[in-house]
């Protein structure tokens, strides 16, 4: 692995006469500029975490006091909003896995030609701004009372826009998923040798069914963790679509409470960013945990 | 799911693997058709909705749609034509930021031999390349703003320093840019294998030929891919500006949301669907930069 380190002591070894002994003599010089640069990495990403955090706690003239993070949880809204956004969230990472996986799974056992197509649409919404979809949302939604009134239509886009689980925006939200699912899961299947492990396990007998659940899943294991961390810290931050689509899921009752209380604003905002976190973690030991079979996906990467 | 096939594999004669390969083609075409029939619907009828709309004006009262160009050239004009202006300049130079940035600290995270620390940074990342939008925007407002935590202590306002600006939003833009880069660029740094550098050498390259003549080949779609990423991150991103700067950048998702409000003149409704489809328009064109260099890089990256 040090043998690839990059571009520091590259000026001075040009001049020095080149060699393999004498280029592997340098190693201790990268320990230094990679210590320097996760260094100041880490001080630029902390700074404003831990300025917040005193922002929080720390009120000029009256010293410390944790009222801000006391008063969170009879806050208004509050629970409803946080448990709105979860619930979103788990909605579309299992309709964006149930999407992607077979398909992903197919292209790469028997559809090869598909794949261009599969790619495109995955990553379109990349190239699409939350902002420029939600203007595209609203038009469509407007279609429902305007043209549709009298169909049975109606109900239907009545139902996707109830404030309770407003189910317009996991559609949405699946749409802007796309890309990072796709990201992830397609590693995954580039790490493990998928034609082989499918003939491997059919010869053995086994069905379509057990192949996909108990041969190729195990083996995705740690990329459908990726994908549902990035899917799941991606809902919980939403901000745009929600608040221009009239919904209030976590992000947007951040911002109502943040005129009137400020010091709970910026609380909040931390501990938003603590419960990511938390929840990456939970689900990141899901994903990998289970000692026997863990270990495949993870040497089978470094190995490819 | 992919359907199984009847074929039972202990037949294992000629014929049986041709019957089987026969029907594996229809078979798993089906699989990846809820996925298309999905972005289809979700995906293609608002993107419809945008280029109709953004091209035709329908009269209140009559009712009539015609087809008219008035809102793509007022999209491109006076003030939202410096919004949009000001969108790609503060998405180019972070990206460029970020992307230098980021494969530093993925160069310092893949030649660590700690694997607690490269799996903590990539945690971290993943969690920080999502942490844009509003709590971001306050997180830094109580730390860099005007009564923030470090423009107390430094005294940041004496030397020029201001959150609410083109540069303050560039740096607040880093801080989830960054980890994005980082996210996107290790699994490329961890496909340069050691046998190539070591191949290299023993052909008495420098470390310099090795990266001018091999590593930065190979990387370089990766890189580029990860360029547009950032640009398209930053070029889309809405609430952080939005807590931010309100209107004090110029900024394109800022124009659109405005006008999405409601609280304008009739008609501008369809100027932000026309600047909507400016945004897809520039970022389907960096994207289609994108593609054929991607396709490149997987020759090499498997």
């Amino acid at each position: 692995m040090a043998a690839m380190t990059p571009t520091a002591p590259r000026a001075d070894r040009a001049e020095a006469a080149p060699g393999a002994a004498r280029a592997r003599a340098r190693r201790p010089r990268p320990r230094i500029w990679r210590g320097a640069v996760l260094a100041l990495a880490g001080a630029y990403f902390l700074l404003p975490l831990a300025a917040s955090f005193v922002f929080t706690v720390h009120v000029p003239g009256q010293g410390l006091t944790f009222e801000a993070y006391t008063e969170l949880l009879g806050a208004e809204g509050f629970l409803r909003s946080l448990l709105l956004s979860l619930g979103l969230a788990a909605a579309t990472i299992t309709l964006s896995l149930l999407l992607a996986v077979p398909a992903l799974v197919a292209v790469r056992i028997g559809s090869p030609r598909l794949r261009p197509v599969v790619e495109v649409m995955c990553m379109l919404p990349l190239v699409v701004p939350p902002i420029a979809l939600v203007t595209g949302i609203t038009t469509v939604l407007r279609w429902g009372p305007e043209h549709l009134s009298r169909t049975p239509l109606y109900q239907t886009f009545l139902a996707v826009q109830n404030p309770d689980f407003p189910v317009v925006l996991v559609l949405a939200y699946t749409v802007l998923a796309l890309p990072f699912v796709y990201r992830s899961l397609d590693a995954g299947l580039r790490a493990v040798d998928v034609p082989t492990l499918v003939e491997a396990a059919r010869s053995c007998g086994a069905s379509w069914p057990h192949v996909v659940l108990r041969v190729l899943l195990p083996n995705l294991r740690a990329s459908l963790a990726g994908a549902a961390f990035l899917t799941l810290a991606l809902v919980l931050g939403e901000f745009t679509i929600a608040s221009l689509l009239g919904f209030q899921p976590f992000a947007v009752w951040i911002v109502s409470i943040s005129g009137a209380q400020a010091r709970m604003s910026v609380a909040v905002s931390i501990l938003s960013l603590l419960i990511t976190w938390l929840l990456l973690l939970v689900l990141s030991r899901a994903g990998t945990n289970p000692s026997s079979v863990s270990a495949a996906p993870a040497t089978s990467r470094k190995e490819s | 799911m992919s359907a199984p096939t009847p074929t039972s594999p202990t037949r294992g004669t000629a014929g049986g693997t041709t019957l089987r390969r026969r029907r594996r083609g229809p078979r798993t075409w089906l699989a990846a058709l809820p996925l298309l029939a999905f972005t289809g619907l979700c995906f293609g009828l608002p993107l419809g909705a945008i280029a109709f709309g953004a091209v035709t004006r329908t009269d209140p009262g009559t009712g009539a749609t015609r087809v008219t160009g008035e809102h793509l050239a007022r999209s491109l004009q006076g003030p939202y034509l410096d919004s949009l202006i000001g969108s790609v300049q503060l998405s180019a130079l972070t990206a460029l930021l970020g992307g230098v940035l980021g494969v530093l600290i993925a160069q310092a995270l893949v030649t660590s031999r700690s694997t607690a620390l490269r799996s903590a940074a990539l945690t971290a990342s993943g969690v920080l390349a999502n942490f844009g939008g509003v709590p971001l925007a306050f997180a830094f407002i109580a730390t860099a703003g005007i009564s923030g935590v470090v423009t107390q202590l430094a005294d940041l306002t004496d030397l020029g320093w201001d959150l609410y600006s083109f540069t303050g939003l560039a740096v607040v833009y880093l801080y989830f840019l960054t980890p994005l880069m980082v996210l996107v660029i290790v699994p490329a740094l961890d496909g340069l294998r050691p046998q190539w550098r070591e191949a290299a050498q023993n052909n008495g390259a420098t470390g310099r030929q090795f990266w001018r003549h091999v590593g930065l080949p190979v990387l370089a779609p990766s890189l580029l891919g990860g360029f547009v990423l950032l640009f398209g991150t930053a070029f889309a991103a809405h609430a952080t500006a939005a807590a931010l700067v309100g209107g004090s950048v110029p900024l394109v998702t800022l124009k659109i949301a405005d006008a999405l409000s409601g609280n304008v003149l009739t008609g501008q409704e369809n100027v932000a669907l026309a600047l909507g489809l400016d945004m897809i328009l520039i970022a389907g064109l960096v994207m289609a930069v994108y593609l054929p260099l991607q396709r490149r890089s997987a020759r090499w990256l498997r």
